[in-house]
Parts: structure tokens; C-alpha cells; sequence
């Protein structure tokens, strides 16, 4: 099958979807002409002109808060932050307004909205270009949260969430744009909500997010040398979350490792750890343990930073302990 | 300026309206009959009024934490907006919005708002529809004279100016935001005057004047619809009450209330309209029985009506 980048599988479900619907359109800063930062929207002016593929000054409140007005009011935006560490400035439109319409107007209000945004240490961006905060959505009623791994599941998750008439967080790592992976040229949708074991194994489970379920299978890879089988498990939606197929891996396994980019307290992996704790805990045959980013700002330089994402060696020491 | 005796008609009965349903609502309040938080709009009836005279049901607004009198203007059920005060299942959103986030989206009303400047963007939004999909409709977003300061607005008016989108920034100066005076939170004396940063219209009108406000807002309603962009319109209004049921209100003299009070909206339109030959005493005093009346078959509707059930909190939070 045809190989695509994930940049280039996200760049086929906007163009795709916005050629099915009119409604659709993407609002953010740089998207036009530029591209996008990253690349991710490269070449859809073109085909759709400044009206869909809108550039807008910097300004996120306003880009979120506007693309809540035209979902509330019958278009369906898939809206850009350029890095998701400036989902700060726009926080209270997608927390306290986005999320919550729906529910405080008693259902009478359809939010059909993406906001993608992009994640991830690993070029020396520092604190506040490297951050993985899609914990904080994870934690707002009303939100989705979508996290892909690869190009078929950022494709088919994607034109989901622009299908969804919901609010949905988009979060694409910035360090894996460029994985290839085969992708369908058709139209096909990834459902949200539902989690896909990457790599089958019995003896232990390690439930893995986005870059990290790279290393995961990098780790898997390695401990196979070993005689130790890894059954690596993508949740994919972080909001819903898939309980019923980590449970089911663990029923199995009766061993887990969580592993995450993002800082391990308070992170996906808490709630991950909790829910297996609270509906399989009679399974477990070891704690759950967890790896993820230290209680510290994304550093700077390579060598911290280096430190401070988990690494592949991380993981197998880790499930090691587990499987001990 | 020729207004319909219709709509002339329309505007009183709905000031009255407005007057009548808060007036009530400060009752029930006190009496432990409506929850949480409620933001009266006493005095600034002429502002809602006199802006929704010029929309149509699909035209939109934004509203606020003082949101009552701008659903009312804009078609809201009185009915639906007790229940939902009261707590009850038949409410607007079914008792789990409250005072501070009633909403229709049906009649344009995207919502009353928790969070002051919240709406500035939203509003914005419902603008880029029209824009995108080729309508006349217009947007008119309610805020005060503290939302003013909040990053939204310069975000949101920038955004509607750039863009040419149709948006009437409605600003209901009432001179305080909760305690602190509009003095003390701006070094301009107009919140008008900020329009000059964003290149469009800015003006000042006397906000307890309904036809002053209803003028100003035809113009900014005309130049929406053809596409010529925004307009920031700032009524001068006062609000008699504190900013919410139980303030003190230690930050603002009886002397100054009383100054207001010589200018409230209701007496002047009446006599306005008596002058115009509009209508006569009779008359008013027929509108202000029927107002009552609605008043209070609302309050027996919302009574009446049942609670929602516990295990409803569940419903809602997704489509």
C-alpha cells in the first residue's frame, strides 16, 4: 500500500474532508500561504483559497472563540494552534466555553470543532515549545481528546473528530511528522474512543501514547531478545478512553507499564493506572508502573532534554521490574 | 426618525417586560426561590431594547452575566427563563445552566456568559458564519464597561475589523465593574474611544434613551449587512441595582443612584411616547397589567413545574 508521511495523512483528511464538505475549513495562524509551522497544511490554499484555509493574526482566544461561534452557528472548523504550549493564552475559550456550551444550554448546542495542536520535546525548543499537556483536556467534561501514533490512525482519527459535533483536541507530536506508514488514498474513518494493540504480546502490557509507542515497540523489540513478550497497546483516544481493550490486555499480561511523554504526575498515565487499579486489579499480578517526563519544565539544552523525555531504555527497565 | 408605532409599542412593552421579570426575579431571589447567582438588569432595559428592535429571530446575540433583559429583547420565553432560574427541568437548559448561561440557540441567542468577556469571540464567530456563508445576518454582543479591559476584546474587535465581519459591540457602560468605578479601570473616559485602535465606527449614546440607542444601531445594523464591518456602540446606561442580588453596593453614593433614578428609561419612553401621541395613559396602563400577568404565569410555570431527576446531571455533556 502507499506509503504517506503523518504530516502528509493529516494534510489528506483535511483536503479530503473539506472537498466532501463545505462546511469544513482550516483557521489558524500561518496555515495559508506558509503552510503551517509544521507543514501540516501545505498546499490547501491552493486548492481552497483564503476563505477555508484562513491565516489569522496572532491571536488563539480569538481563533478558538471564533471557530466556536461559526461551530455553533452551523460550519464545522478544524482551527490550528501552532504549538500546543500556547493553548494557554486560549484556555478559557475551550474550557469554559467550548466545552461546557452543550451542557449548560441542556443539549442545545452542536460544538463541531477540531483544535489541533502540536507536542513534543525533542529539538531544543525548550519550555515553552516542547510541552505534552493533553492531560489537562483529558480532565474537562465535554472535550475529546485524540493523540495518534501513525499515519493510518492520524488519517481515519482525524476526519472522525471533523465528523464528531463535538470539541475535539487534535494533539500531533512534532517528532514523529515524518514516520511513514501505509495509508489508504480513500476516504475511511479511525472511531474515536476505541485503542489498537500495535504489537500483540502475553507477558506484559505496556500502554503507550503517541511518540512513545515507538520506543514502546523499540523496547519490545529488545525484550524479545530476552524471551520477554510485549504487548504494546495505543489508546489513541485519550478522551474517551478505550478501558474495555487495556483491560482486556492486562487480563491477559497481568502486568502494566504506562508510558508517557508527558510529566508522569498527574499525567494520561494517572488515570490509565487508576482505572486498571479500580476494574482489574484482581488481574495484576505486579503494581502498575508508570514512566514519564520528570516534575520539571521542558529543558533546553540536548543533553538535558535528552534526560528529561523517556527513553527506550527507561521503558525496558521498567517493564523489567514488572516482569521480575 | 420615523419608527413604526408598532415597534414603538413593542419597545415599551418589552422595557416593561424587562423591568417587570427582574423586579420579580429580585423577590423570588430574596425568598429563596431562585439559586446560586443573578445579575439584574434594572435600569438598563432601554439598551436590549433598543438594540434587538433591530434584529431579526436569525440574526445573533451574545449576551452576559446580566443577560436577562437581552433574551427578553430577543424573543426569549419567559416562561422557559423562570424555570431555568427556578432550577426546574422545563428551563431553557433544563436546570443546568441557571441565570448566568440561559441560551436559545433557535432564536440567535448564543448564550448568556459566566465569564466576562467571554462572548467577544464567539460573537465573532457567529459572524465569520454569515461572512462564510454568504448571509445578511448580524451578530450584536452585549458587554459591559470591565469587559472592555479583558484581552477578548481587543482580540475579538481586531479580528471583526480585519475581516469586515458583521458585528455590533454593544458596550452597556454602567460605570462599575462590580466595585471598582470605570474611573479607576480606564484612562479614557469613553470605552467608544477604543474603537479608533481598530479602525471603525465608535460612538456614544445615551443609553437610557431607547431611541437613541435604537437610531444608533440601525445605522451599525445597515453597515453590517452590506458588508461594510463592525460597529462599537457604547450606551451610557446605569444599573440600579448591585451588581448582584446581595451586593452592599459601599462602592457608589445614594446620591448618585438618585441622580440615575431621574433618568430611568421606562418614565422618559412614556413620556416620549405621550408626546408623540403614541399612546395614551390608558393604554400604558393596559400594557402594564398585560406584562404583569405574563409575569406572573411565568412564575407559576416555573412553580409548577417539575425537577429535574438526579440522574439527569448525566445528560448533555456530549452530542
Amino acid at each position: 500500500m502507499r506509503k504517506l508521511t503523518i504530516r502528509a495523512a493529516i494534510n489528506e483528511a483535511l483536503r479530503q474532508e473539506m472537498r466532501r464538505d463545505p462546511n469544513v475549513y482550516v483557521i489558524g495562524e500561518d496555515v495559508g500561504i506558509f503552510g503551517g509551522c509544521f507543514g501540516v497544511t501545505a498546499g490547501l490554499i491552493d486548492e481552497f483559497g483564503p476563505e477555508r484555509v484562513v491565516d489569522t493574526p496572532i491571536t488563539e482566544s480569538a481563533i478558538v472563540g471564533n471557530s466556536l461561534g461559526a461551530a455553533a452557528t452551523g460550519l464545522r472548523p478544524v482551527a490550528e494552534i501552532m504549538f500546543m504550549d500556547f493553548v494557554g493564552v486560549t484556555m478559557d475559550q475551550i474550557f469554559n466555553q467550548a466545552a461546557k456550551m452543550r451542557y449548560m444550554f441542556g443539549g442545545k448546542a452542536k460544538i463541531p470543532m477540531v483544535i489541533r495542536m502540536a507536542c513534543g520535546a525533542g529539538g531544543s525548543a525548550a519550555a515553552q515549545h516542547s510541552q505534552s499537556l493533553e492531560a489537562w483536556f483529558m480532565h474537562v467534561p465535554g472535550l475529546k481528546v485524540v493523540a495518534p501514533s501513525t499515519a493510518y490512525d492520524a488519517k481515519g482519527l482525524l476526519i472522525s473528530s471533523i465528523r464528531d459535533d463535538n470539541p475535539v483536541i487534535f494533539v500531533e507530536h512534532k517528532f514523529i511528522y515524518d514516520i511513514e506508514g501505509e495509508v489508504p488514498e480513500e476516504i475511511y474513518t479511525v472511531p474515536l474512543g476505541k485503542a489498537d494493540v500495535k504489537r500483540e504480546g502475553d507477558d506484559v502490557t505496556v500502554v503507550a501514547t503517541m511518540a512513545m509507542v515507538y520506543k514502546a515497540l523499540e523496547a519490545a523489540e529488545e525484550l524479545a531478545k530476552e524471551g520477554i513478550s510485549v504487548e504494546v497497546v495505543d489508546p489513541r483516544t485519550l478522551q474517551p478512553l478505550d478501558n474495555e481493550t487495556i483491560i482486556n490486555s492486562v487480563k491477559k499480561t497481568h502486568k502494566v507499564v504506562v508510558v508517557h511523554e508527558a510529566v508522569k504526575f498527574a499525567g494520561p498515565g494517572a488515570e490509565i493506572a487508576a482505572m486498571i487499579a479500580e476494574e482489574a486489579f484482581d488481574y495484576l499480578d505486579a503494581p502498575v508502573k508508570r514512566v514519564g517526563a520528570p516534575f520539571t519544565p521542558v529543558p533546553f539544552s540536548p543533553v538535558l532534554e535528552q534526560a528529561y523525555i523517556p527513553s527506550t531504555e527507561k521503558i525496558i527497565a521498567a517493564i523489567k521490574e514488572v516482569v521480575a | 426618525m420615523a419608527v413604526e408605532k408598532e415597534k414603538l409599542q413593542w419597545m415599551y412593552k418589552n422595557m416593561l417586560t424587562i423591568r417587570n421579570f427582574e423586579e420579580k426575579v429580585a423577590e423570588l431571589f430574596a425568598a429563596g426561590k431562585c439559586y446560586g447567582f443573578v445579575h439584574l438588569y434594572v435600569g438598563e432595559e432601554a439598551v436590549a431594547t433598543g438594540v434587538c428592535a433591530n434584529l431579526r429571530k436569525e440574526d445573533y446575540i451574545t449576551s452576559t452575566h446580566r443577560g436577562h433583559g437581552h433574551l427578553i429583547s430577543k424573543g426569549g420565553d419567559l416562561k422557559l427563563m423562570m424555570a431555568e432560574l427556578f432550577g426546574r427541568r422545563t428551563g431553557y437548559c433544563k436546570g443546568k445552566g441557571g441565570s448566568m448561561h440561559i441560551a436559545d440557540v433557535e432564536l440567535g441567542i448564543l448564550g448568556a456568559n459566566g465569564i466576562v468577556g467571554g462572548g467577544f469571540p464567539i460573537a465573532v464567530g457567529a459572524g465569520f458564519t454569515a461572512k462564510y456563508k454568504g448571509t445578511d445576518h448580524v451578530v450584536a454582543c452585549f458587554f459591559g464597561d470591565g469587559a472592555s479591559n479583558q484581552g477578548t476584546f481587543h482580540e475579538a474587535l481586531n479580528m471583526a475589523s480585519i475581516w469586515k465581519l458583521p458585528v455590533i459591540f454593544v458596550n452597556e457602560n454602567n460605570l462599575y465593574g462590580i466595585s471598582l468605578s470605570q474611573k479607576k479601570s480606564m484612562n479614557v473616559p469613553d470605552v467608544a474611544a477604543r474603537a479608533a485602535a481598530y479602525n471603525i465606527p465608535g460612538l456614544v449614546v445615551d443609553g437610557n434613551d431607547v431611541l437613541a440607542v435604537y437610531e444608533a444601531v440601525q445605522e451599525a445594523v445597515k453597515r453590517a449587512r452590506s458588508g461594510e464591518g463592525p460597529t462599537l456602540i457604547e450606551c451610557k446606561t446605569y444599573r440600579y441595582r448591585g451588581h448582584f442580588e446581595g451586593d452592599p453596593t459601599v462602592y457608589r453614593s445614594d446620591e448618585e443612584v438618585e441622580e440615575w433614578r431621574k433618568k430611568d428609561p421606562i418614565p422618559r419612553f412614556e413620556a416620549t411616547l405621550s408626546q408623540m401621541g403614541i399612546m395614551t395613559e390608558e393604554q400604558m396602563e393596559k400594557i402594564r397589567s398585560e406584562v404583569s400577568e405574563m409575569i406572573e404565569e411565568a412564575v407559576k410555570f416555573a412553580e409548577e413545574s417539575p425537577w429535574p431527576s438526579p440522574e439527569e446531571v448525566l445528560e448533555d455533556v456530549y452530542a
